[in-house]
């Protein structure tokens, strides 16, 4: 494994503040300080982190609905984050965005997106644009097992195979889109197979060990940097949460749950760097608790930002009209 | 007896209950409208019932062939709709928010507006898309649009967007036994409104419009949500001694240009009010009809009250900035009176 103590305390670093950013929306959402839907990644850290781990800041992500953890890994930073799921000025979209389209295109952040399957052609697109550059920039292209049966999905894989582009597209199993479990929804065995049939490395990998996603996640963008095509990576995990906040989460039992929080992808690390002696204790708790005075001061910052005037509304349709 | 009261949600889940008993040829699909799609267990079927909770209890009642989950591919699943009846049955499909059309537009303005026309008027195909309209849930931009004059723009489809649960109960019912393609627009802020509902089935006439409140001072021409806002602005005006005359153009496309010509001769004023952006809109139709039909009765140029000609923003002040309110049509009718 290629991870040094400074890549791994990032690995670590990034899927904690994730959890902490979640966490702390779940319970704000039920506190009633958040305004409209949010749709929380707890529990899938590992993929984000592990794929934008490869990524440099001019590297670009295309995300779905549920994308704060995308951002994160990325590098989106986190104050303005909050701002903007609170709806505040002061947030990454000046609150017109909110969750739902939450982004940072200067941090190579395409967007999160309400429409399922509204990214992978947008992938090809930031993935096309590095190439005729010439430049060795890549784009990470995230959906979900509901994503992976739109149309633009399958039309982007073909796309992006055919003309060899640099993107490696994510596909997020977490088992349930919305609330339609893979076993109804998901024609054939597995979702990576539709990679092979277009002629690309489809391979599954379990989105629980973000060694496990870091190592495939490598290879597939050490292949998209050298012009050898895109790879889809068909990551198995789980959401914590329900579709969205408010959910009552009648579609699957609490058994289920319960064994896919025994795989917590942050308890996996510490297991494997702790029993590795690759990593001190001490350092992992200090991260913890860096991690949540990172939410604290995110939230605080968010609070005290004004909401935007309302004429703000009629701003950034054109850039110039 | 007192009329008995739904909510508009409840109107809509009744008239898909009592056509699907009626006709066996009447069956619904969309995502997650009964939930846990494949499941056995008692305790998971029906988990949501629907994303806002509209085609609640239907599985229990017509059983998953009947009401059937889709997994997430709108072109798939629309475009099924349309293959269905253009092949024997009357589909009503669930099309979650009205931005999804984006998806899946090709099946619906190439296929299923076009089919009958291309092929000679030798097809028919009776189905009805329902799908979610209107600003309010803080949804941002691309769950939120008041969009449906897109579709008014293309012959060969209908377009329904009723304001109370009365007319959300008989025209679901007349949308359902049409046998043109018909789009119905429901507007997720009045799920919970209420209203005198009869039990039994009826129908609303795709065509005429309603007609609220009657008024000789000023036309209000007003659509979905906005008829509440242009009667709650009517009210406002009556305590100042004018008097609106309130159109509802429940019925988009076939639409009721005598409904909004006659009431123009009688008020000689006209105030157009839609949540919809305002380009290409049914308000600059409703408008461009009042100058080619009326103008002669016209005392007072056509006021426009949109949204404005922006996407739907997120943060509360500004989407309640973006949706138009009952002040600014007051405003609007003390201008030309």
């Amino acid at each position: 494994m290629d991870l040094d103590r400074d890549k791994l305390l990032w690995i670590y670093r990034r899927m904690r503040q994730i959890r902490e950013f979640e966490n702390r929306l779940h319970e704000d959402f039920a506190a009633g300080l958040i305004p409209g839907f949010v749709h929380l990644y707890a529990g899938e850290e590992a993929i984000a982190v592990g794929v934008c781990a490869h990524l440099d800041d001019d590297d670009f992500i295309t995300s779905t609905h549920r994308g704060h953890g995308h951002c994160i890994a990325k590098g989106v930073e986190i104050n303005g984050m909050m701002a903007e799921i609170r709806g505040k000025a002061s947030g990454c979209c000046k609150g017109k965005g909110g969750s739902m389209h939450i982004a940072d295109v200067d941090r190579g952040m395409l967007g999160a997106n309400g429409i399922v399957g509204g990214g992978p052609p947008l992938a090809c697109g930031a993935g096309l644009s590095g190439r005729i550059r010439g430049s060795r920039q890549a784009t990470a292209c995230f959906f979900g097992d509901g994503g992976s049966n739109q149309g633009t999905t399958a039309e982007s894989l073909n796309l992006a195979a055919v003309w060899k582009l640099p993107v490696v597209f994510i596909c997020e199993n977490n088992r349930y889109a919305e609330t339609t479990s893979t076993d109804y929804s998901i024609g054939g065995p597995d979702i990576a197979g539709r990679g092979t049939a277009f002629g690309m490395p489809g391979i599954v990998v379990d989105g629980q060990d973000v060694f496990a996603v870091y190592e495939a996640a490598g290879e597939a963008f050490r292949r998209a940097r050298d012009g050898e095509g895109p790879t889809l990576l068909e990551c198995q995990t789980y959401r914590y949460f329900g579709h969205f906040e408010g959910d009552e989460i009648k579609y699957r039992t609490r058994d289920e749950e319960a064994h896919y929080r025994e795989r917590d992808c942050l308890e996996n690390f510490r297991s494997v760097v702790l029993d590795g002696e690759l990593l001190e204790a001490e350092e992992l708790d200090a991260i913890d608790r860096e991690a949540e005075t990172a939410i604290v001061d995110a939230v605080a910052f968010a609070e005290s930002s004004p909401l935007p005037d309302p004429a703000e509304c009629l701003n950034d349709v054109y850039v110039a009209y | 007896m007192a009329e008995r009261e739904l909510t508009y949600r409840g109107a809509i889940n009744e008239a898909l209950r009592l056509e699907m008993r009626r006709d066996e040829s009447v069956f619904i699909m969309g995502e997650d409208i009964a939930g846990a799609p494949g499941r056995d267990d008692p305790e998971m079927v029906d988990a949501w019932g629907g994303v806002l909770k509209v085609t609640e209890g239907l599985i229990n009642e017509f059983g998953p062939e009947r009401v059937r989950d889709t997994p997430i591919t709108e072109s798939a699943f629309i475009g099924a709709g349309v293959g269905a009846a253009a092949t024997g049955m009357r589909p009503v499909v669930e099309l979650m928010f009205i931005g999804f059309m984006g998806v899946t537009l090709d099946q619906i303005i190439n296929q299923a507006a076009k089919m009958r026309y291309m092929f000679g008027g030798k097809a028919k195909i009776p189905l009805v898309i329902r799908t979610t309209i209107g600003a309010g849930f803080r949804a941002a931009a691309q769950h939120s649009d008041a969009t449906y004059s897109t579709f008014v723009h293309f012959p060969g489809l209908k377009v329904v967007a009723p304001a109370t649960p009365y007319d959300a109960k008989g025209l679901l019912i007349s949308a359902i036994r049409d046998d043109d393609p018909v789009i119905f627009c429901e507007n997720k802020v009045l799920y919970d409104t209420t209203g005198p509902v009869p039990e039994e089935d009826y129908t609303v006439p795709l065509g005429p419009a309603g007609h609220p409140r009657d008024g000789a001072d000023v036309t209000i021409v007003a659509i979905s949500r906005m008829v509440s806002i242009s009667l709650e602005a009517a009210d406002r005006l009556a305590a100042d001694g004018i008097e609106a005359d309130v159109v509802d153009l429940r019925c988009l496309s076939p639409w009721d240009e005598d409904a909004i010509i006659g009431s123009i001769e009688k008020t000689g004023r006209l105030v157009v009010v839609d949540e919809d952006n305002p380009r290409c809109s049914m308000a600059s139709d409703v408008a461009a009809l009042a100058a080619s039909r009326a103008l002669g009765y016209l005392d007072a140029p056509v006021q426009m009250i949109t949204a404005p000609h922006t996407p739907v923003p997120f943060s509360p002040p500004l989407e309640d900035y973006y949706v138009p309110k009952a002040d600014a049509i007051v405003e609007a009718v003390r201008a030309i009176t």
